[in-house]
């Protein structure tokens, strides 16, 4: 068990009589990558402004290393970084004399500060551009320059909000890898997409969100077994004719968990990927394979069914 | 709040908007103290006593005085160093990231506002400086003791007028979200503190005393002084008054009544001692601070109050 840096208790946010965030516990510790979900206006932002302290709780507590964000929010900001959504920049300066200011503002000595933004330009990729001005920089750039200006004041925590939006398929690589990269030097991540698949590639838990309730949370595989049922993996092979002989002679497999037929169709659960040998049971059996399909846990179909249920 | 207040100032002196201002200024006080020197020969009279003020206070046959040029650029000035201060900000997605670093959220607003001031106080003194240092060099008569004392009373009293505007200017930044919309909003109330004030003034007394060429002294007076009280709503009323009466010491009274009676007694206007010009001014210090304070104090608090929901 790592350290807790993210602790909230039954953190309420009501605006108006409309309630974002209703009673949120939530529990995370050093080093995760937390995928925070939910569909828009289900209460992330709203999370993530109490967590800084910059939005008062209604009632509840956001804890943050030990630190009540809404008593101390000076001592969480100092150990917690925020990428929000629509993040911007000065435009008449250069990269560098943006993230010379973050370090200002965050007392860096100067010595130490330039060595960091040195590195951590290069770390991102942008020490070409160190010294252009930054109306030059394509929306990618800016998004790793972003995460760079997170980074200058080496947080315990990172709030990155929707960082790969409108960002082309190579770009949303580099950032991912920014990601994990970060969760190495034991930065704790919490990570709000609707981009389920990007989730699913770098979180090691998530968190879902709906109508300021949270209604799931937990490592992917474990809330897929919990929602989907079944082994990790779901087999779908299409065969001639299926015939129950064949279906016992699958189900003796080792690993195979259940099999349903449906038509020409059958549908395996299981916890490896056995594609090959259950190809050679079908084709064995004397039945034409036609088609086969595996399929892992998707994030998505967890995400629908449990904000379906929302 | 010392980041925050470099960082600014930095951004004015490279700013395009620092340079066209400094620029259009001097050049209009420049312009204003030559003619100025053209005509002061027939202001002065072996007689006056403060020549040296009077570089700043003639005017010229067609061009109005260094004064009145000055009380024309301070609320342009800033206005133009306030209006975006916090509107920028927010639209330009920076105002969250500020934020979210361990600053306290008044090291913003009170960051900002001072480095607008530094650059406007900056402006101000060397404006006067460089007008001062042409008129010496060209007239030859160096200020009495008394002399350079107004002038700094009068340079830090321009400077609290531009710390009024700015606090306005800041204060429409804080309320509206857009940029242009602040600076309309800022240059729409100059206009007309500016210009429709006196005429508003004037119509008020006018509809109260009316007043032909029989009217009475009594009338006379009655009607300047509504005119004057109505007037003093206005910030710029208030600085004309405390300038003329800083720089034209023969100025013995703010209060019109008093100078109409004063003149129709024939009486002679002798100076007054500086310490009675200062306070003579007193009220209209006071006032502009005040002004400038609770601009600066309401958008303060709801800089500091205001939740930020999604940013």
């Amino acid at each position: 068990m790592g350290q807790v840096v993210v602790e909230t208790k039954n953190l309420t946010k009501t605006y108006d009589g409309f309630t974002a965030v209703d009673g949120l516990n939530l529990h995370i510790e050093e080093g995760e990558i937390f995928g925070f979900l939910g569909p828009n206006g289900a209460g992330k932002t709203t999370t993530i402004l109490m967590l800084l302290g910059l939005t008062e709780p209604s009632s509840g507590t956001a804890q943050v290393c030990g630190y009540n964000s809404t008593r101390e929010p000076l001592k969480v900001k100092r150990i917690v970084g925020y990428l929000p959504e629509r993040v911007g920049f000065y435009e008449d300066l250069t990269p560098k004399q943006n993230l010379r200011y973050t370090a200002e503002l965050n007392n860096l000595p100067r010595e130490e500060a330039e060595k960091r933004i040195g590195d951590l330009l290069a770390a991102v990729g942008l020490s070409g551009v160190a010294d252009q001005e930054l109306s030059k920089l394509s929306r990618g750039m800016k998004q790793r320059l972003g995460i760079a200006d997170i980074w200058v004041k080496e947080p315990k925590l990172a709030f990155l909000d929707e960082p790969t939006s409108g960002i082309d398929p190579e770009g949303i690589d580099d950032i991912l890898k920014l990601i994990v990269s970060m969760a190495k030097r034991r930065i704790t991540v919490i990570f709000c997409s609707h981009q389920l698949y990007q989730v699913q590639k770098i979180c090691t838990r998530v968190g879902i969100l709906a109508k300021g309730h949270l209604v799931a949370e937990g490592p992917i595989d474990r809330l897929g077994r919990k929602t989907i049922g079944g082994g990790r993996y779901h087999i779908e092979a299409q065969v001639a004719q299926s015939d129950p002989k064949l279906i016992d002679s699958i189900k003796r497999v080792k690993g195979v968990k259940e099999v349903q037929a449906s038509g020409d169709l059958l549908l395996i659960s299981c916890d490896k990927d056995l594609r090959g040998q259950i190809a050679k049971l079908i084709v064995d059996s004397g039945s034409l394979l036609v088609g086969m399909k595996v399929e892992e846990y998707s994030l998505e179909r967890i995400y629908k069914k449990y904000s379906r249920e929302a | 709040m010392y980041a925050v207040f470099r960082k600014e100032l930095a951004d004015h002196f490279n700013s395009i908007r620092f340079v066209i201002l400094f620029i259009l200024v001097l050049l209009a006080a420049v312009f204003a103290t030559y003619i100025t020197i053209q005509s002061i020969r027939g202001a002065v009279t072996p007689t006056t006593e403060f020549v040296f003020l009077k570089i700043f206070t003639t005017s010229g046959e067609t061009l109005p005085s260094f004064l009145f040029f000055l009380s024309l650029f301070i609320p342009i000035i800033g206005i133009a160093f306030g209006f975006d201060a916090i509107n920028s900000e927010r639209t330009s997605g920076n105002l969250s990231r500020l934020l979210s670093q361990p600053i306290y959220r008044d090291a913003v607003i009170n960051g900002k506002f001072l480095a607008g001031l530094a650059v406007l106080s900056i402006m101000i003194v060397s404006v006067v400086a460089i007008a001062a240092g042409l008129g010496l060099r060209i007239i030859g008569v160096p200020p009495s003791s008394e002399e350079v004392l107004r002038l700094i009373v009068f340079a830090l009293m321009s400077m609290v007028y531009g710390a009024f505007w700015m606090a306005l200017a800041v204060l429409f930044s804080v309320f509206f979200n857009r940029a242009a919309t602040s600076m309309l909003a800022s240059i729409a109330l100059w206009i007309f503190l500016f210009f429709f004030m006196s005429m508003i003034a004037g119509a008020i007394a006018n509809a109260q005393v009316p007043i032909d060429q029989n009217s009475s002294l009594a009338m006379l007076t009655k009607n300047a002084e509504i005119q004057g009280m109505v007037g003093r709503i206005s910030p710029c009323t208030l600085y004309g008054e405390a300038t003329a009466a800083l720089l034209v010491p023969e100025l013995g009274s703010l209060n019109p009544a008093l100078m109409i009676s004063t003149l129709a007694a024939g009486r002679m206007l002798t100076p007054l001692p500086f310490n009675q010009s200062l306070l003579l001014v007193w009220p209209q210090v006071v006032g502009i601070i005040a002004l400038a304070a609770i601009c600066f104090a309401i958008s303060y608090i709801r800089f500091m109050r205001e939740e930020i929901r999604s940013i």
